[in-house]
């Protein structure tokens, strides 16, 4: 099956064309300010011959809730009185998104306990109160958040059922849908999901009919790409438009472990200002297992784990001593370096200098020190990877992107230095060969390691196919067992999470 | 001494308690949230020395109870921590004059803060561990030999108990505990009452102005581009024992316990030794290769090497940089008496207690 990939940066927005695991094509173009048109350019450039799916990356719903633009009004409805009323909905949010988000904030009765009794009974009375003030002060988005919902998930889904009966507008965002353990966190995703809603139905809307234009027929499906590198259909996309959170950087490494033949190991990706380091594990980026800032905002997603460098091709050199960014001519690189006529000795300029690279069109610029910029700018890249390393034996380090001129072949603790082939393009190739995932993140009891990890890994393969993957080939890419202190009956946190092609 | 609490005060503190956890006592994340929210209405907090006690004054020890995944479910608010004050006032016949923490290590640390708020009784610099310890009897006040009880607990729905009276420091625990677990794993307890004089004589003096001033002088340190690592181990006269690379994380639990091993590989100039560092629910042993450089009472303080916060042995995970630094424990915990209580034997090792600061 052929499939395109798209991914929108901040700068560029990337095409690949594949014809299953090969690169048919590959495009880059700007990135235009309405997104579409330079979605459109990808989608025009490429063939439109035999597509069975595209596959968007966007970082738009990031950037809308960063800017805090084209967000929509939030109700908020916490299940969890008599705790909790001193942490209401919006708490440790960032004074200007929250009054950007901030609809009616009410709290009712009811929750859950660690092993599943009821912390309460659901209040029903005063959801249906809730519901009509959420209706009278048109928040028509509305979140349902409930102490641990991911254990039983019956309490949210009720007071949802209750809130469309009494408010028949509203669209619900029920936490345990994007959740993990931690209320505040999982209502806080919640949260930024619920205020993308309205911007969600119009960009979906628009990224289909602009495949409509093209004409690629009935048998092309659209997906975005979320978080974790998989796929995400379109009518989810428009109930869960946060799942697309960071799946830039994460379209990157797949792409790069794909392109690379590396499924175990260390990518860098190094651009015009930041080098960017990710570690890989079976194929996938390692995930950062902390609390996450989006926006200000804490969340408890899964994002790739990430080391940011202040070091690309635009950075500028200092002198006495030298050193290297981390400010960076960046996008202005073709007119501000040296080689391109500017004035901004670059970390590109010491490149070409050195001879080590050629662009049409320049003329090695005079940095007699080019060498020993070019040893110190390797010597950073080394340091970075070694960061993310887990062990000190010898891994392979895939360099993509306009950058990769400023790794050294010979490291410490590196293998093989890779690379591929359409690395400038990774992130799109990167969509393209996105899969189907399922995952689970719950308390066990009364169980041992082996039967709460089976019965997690069985849950999550549940969740895949119900997605679509194909069930014979689901595979476990990760697994993590968490005995939990002072509970008693031998309790676990396990959190799983499997992956498979597309059926 | 006296002195007002403020906002940064309160920022400080959460920075402070969880270096000072020694990778237990749960994130003070969530309390400290909750204390921003009073903070930023103006209240502020009194915090008075111990030697300015009466010594008949009556000073309630808070501290709850509980899994810290329930308290990230289930949001403590601040009125519970009051209510439990107030009912051991109740049970007591005579209203408290001050409260203190039992835990300054972690998320306990913000307990008599939230009892403040709302009794606006003053705060005692002080408390019963001067770190996290994984059971509620390690306490200075259970090694001076002091009565173990009465003990008040509520949870969120109203439930409320006293237990009047226990043969053991042991036994309270024990008994706590069970109705703890009974209450879904989280209540707020107010434990037994203590004297001015018994504070004086037997609490660890001035630990929450010395948990405030850790977290100052790390943020001054971000500020200036310092190293706050270094700043931690000059502000506590501790010493940076190891820097290395997070390469396993071994858990478990037993008897209700997170257990386990984290194990280091060195990086600068520690490179190519190993650290080992066991964990029941904080970090209690360190061995550089065959041979024990800290253990328990001293603390064992696991920081992210770039930016000093501190990592707990739930968080602690593949990959991380980290700096390992020790301080030593006030000399009480490492008296005989203090350590059948608090040293590695108490807690199921056979070993001698290493101070990691010689």
């Amino acid at each position: 099956m052929r499939r395109i990939g798209i991914d929108v940066g901040g700068t560029n927005t990337d095409g690949a064309l594949l014809d299953g695991a090969e690169v048919v094509e590959t495009i880059k173009t700007p990135t235009t300010d309405d997104v579409l048109s330079g979605i459109q350019t990808v989608l025009e450039g490429v063939s439109h011959h035999d597509i069975g799916a595209v596959v968007i990356g966007t970082t738009q719903f990031t950037n809308a809730v960063v800017q805090r633009s084209k967000l929509n009004q939030v109700g908020f409805l916490r299940i969890g009185l008599p705790a909790g009323r001193s942490l209401p909905p919006l708490v440790g949010w960032p004074p200007d998104l929250a009054e950007v988000v901030r609809g009616e904030t009410l709290m009712v009765r009811g929750g859950i306990e660690y092993d599943g009794r009821p912390f309460e009974q659901l209040d029903e009375q005063a959801v249906i109160e809730a519901a009509h003030q959420f209706a009278d002060q048109g928040n028509n988005s509305v979140v349902v958040a409930g102490s641990f919902s991911p254990i039983d998930t019956r309490q949210e889904d009720r007071a949802a059922e209750i809130i469309a009966e009494h408010h028949p507008k509203a669209q619900v965002t029920v936490s345990h849908r994007l959740g993990q353990l931690g209320l505040l966190e999982r209502e806080n995703a919640a949260g930024l999901n619920a205020c993308l809603l309205e911007l969600a139905e119009s960009i979906i809307s628009a990224f289909a009919s602009a495949i409509d234009k093209i004409g690629f027929g009935s048998r092309t499906r659209l997906f975005l790409t979320q978080n974790n590198g998989t796929l995400l259909q379109v009518k989810e996309a428009a109930k869960y438009p946060v799942l697309t959170f960071a799946s830039g950087p994460t379209n990157s490494m797949r792409g790069a472990a794909a392109l690379g033949g590396v499924s175990d190991g260390l990518v860098v990706d190094v651009g015009g200002t930041t080098a960017d380091f990710g570690a890989l594990v079976s194929g996938y980026p390692r995930q950062a297992n902390a609390a996450v800032e989006v926006g200000g905002v804490r969340t408890l997603f899964q994002l790739p784990d990430v080391l940011s460098i202040g070091l690309g091709g635009g950075s500028r050199i200092h002198l006495n001593p030298l050193r290297l960014g981390p400010d960076s001519v960046g996008q202005r690189l073709s007119t501000e370096a040296l080689a391109f006529g500017g004035s901004v000795p670059t970390l590109t300029d010491a490149a070409i200098a050195a001879g080590v690279l050629n662009v049409d069109g320049t003329s090695p610029p005079d940095l007699p020190n080019a060498d020993e910029v070019l040893a110190y700018a390797a010597t950073m890249i080394a340091g970075g990877a070694d960061r993310m390393k887990l062990s000190s034996g010898e891994v392979p380090l895939i360099a993509v992107g306009g950058g990769a001129f400023a790794v050294s072949d010979s490291m410490s603790g590196i293998s093989e230095v890779v690379r591929p082939d359409y690395g400038d393009t990774a992130n799109a190739i990167g969509a393209a060969l996105a899969e189907v995932s399922g995952g689970v993140d719950r308390v066990f009891q009364g169980m041992g390691h082996d039967e709460a990890v089976a019965e997690a890994i069985h849950i999550a393969t549940e969740d895949a196919v119900a997605s679509v993957a194909d069930p014979e080939l689901v595979e476990v890419i990760e697994v993590e067992d968490l005995p939990l202190a002072y509970l008693p009956g031998d309790a676990r946190r396990v959190r799983a999470r499997v992956v498979g092609p597309l059926k | 001494m006296t002195r007002d609490l403020d906002a940064t005060d309160v920022n400080d503190l959460a920075v402070g308690a969880w270096i000072i956890g020694t990778g237990g006592g749960g994130n003070p994340y969530l309390n400290h949230l909750n204390m921003q929210q009073i903070a930023a209405t103006g209240t502020q907090f009194e915090l008075i020395d111990p030697q300015d006690l009466d010594d008949n004054a009556q000073v309630a020890v808070v501290s709850t109870m509980g899994a810290p995944l329930v308290m990230q479910e289930r949001l403590q608010d601040a009125r519970d921590v009051a209510r439990v004050v107030e009912m051991m006032g109740d049970y007591l016949g005579s209203p408290f004059d001050a409260v203190m923490a039992t835990e300054i290590g972690g998320s306990n640390a913000f307990q008599p803060l939230m009892a403040a708020a709302h009794l606006g009784l003053p705060i005692v610099d002080a408390d019963a561990m001067g770190r996290a310890y994984p059971e509620a009897q390690m306490t200075s006040f259970a090694i001076g030999g002091l009565q173990p009880w009465p003990l008040a607990l509520v949870d969120p729905r109203g439930v409320e108990a006293v237990i009047t009276n226990v043969p053991t420091w042991k036994w309270m625990e024990r008994a706590s505990r069970a109705l703890t677990i009974e209450t879904g794993s989280m209540a707020a307890t107010c434990k037994a009452p203590r004297s001015g004089a018994e504070v004086k004589r037997w609490g660890v003096a001035n630990s929450m102005s010395f948990a405030i001033q850790l977290g100052a002088r790390v943020r001054e340190a971000r500020a200036a581009h310092e190293d706050p690592v270094a700043a931690i181990c000059a502000a506590a006269e501790g010493q940076l024992i190891f820097t290395g690379k997070i390469v396993d994380v071994d858990r478990r639990t037993t008897g209700g316990f997170l257990r386990g091993t984290a194990k280091l590989d060195g990086l600068d100039e520690y490179s190519g030794h190993n650290v080992e560092l066991d964990f029941q629910n904080e970090w209690l042993v360190a061995r550089l290769g065959d041979e024990v450089i800290a253990t328990v009472p001293h603390l064992i303080c696991l920081l992210d090497a770039t930016s000093g916060e501190a990592i707990g042995t739930e968080t602690a995970r593949y990959g991380q940089r980290v700096a390992l630094i020790g301080i030593t424990a006030p000399p009480l915990f490492s008296s005989p008496e203090g350590l059948k209580y608090v040293g590695p034997r108490a807690m199921g090792y056979d070993l001698e207690p290493v101070d990691p600061c010689p």
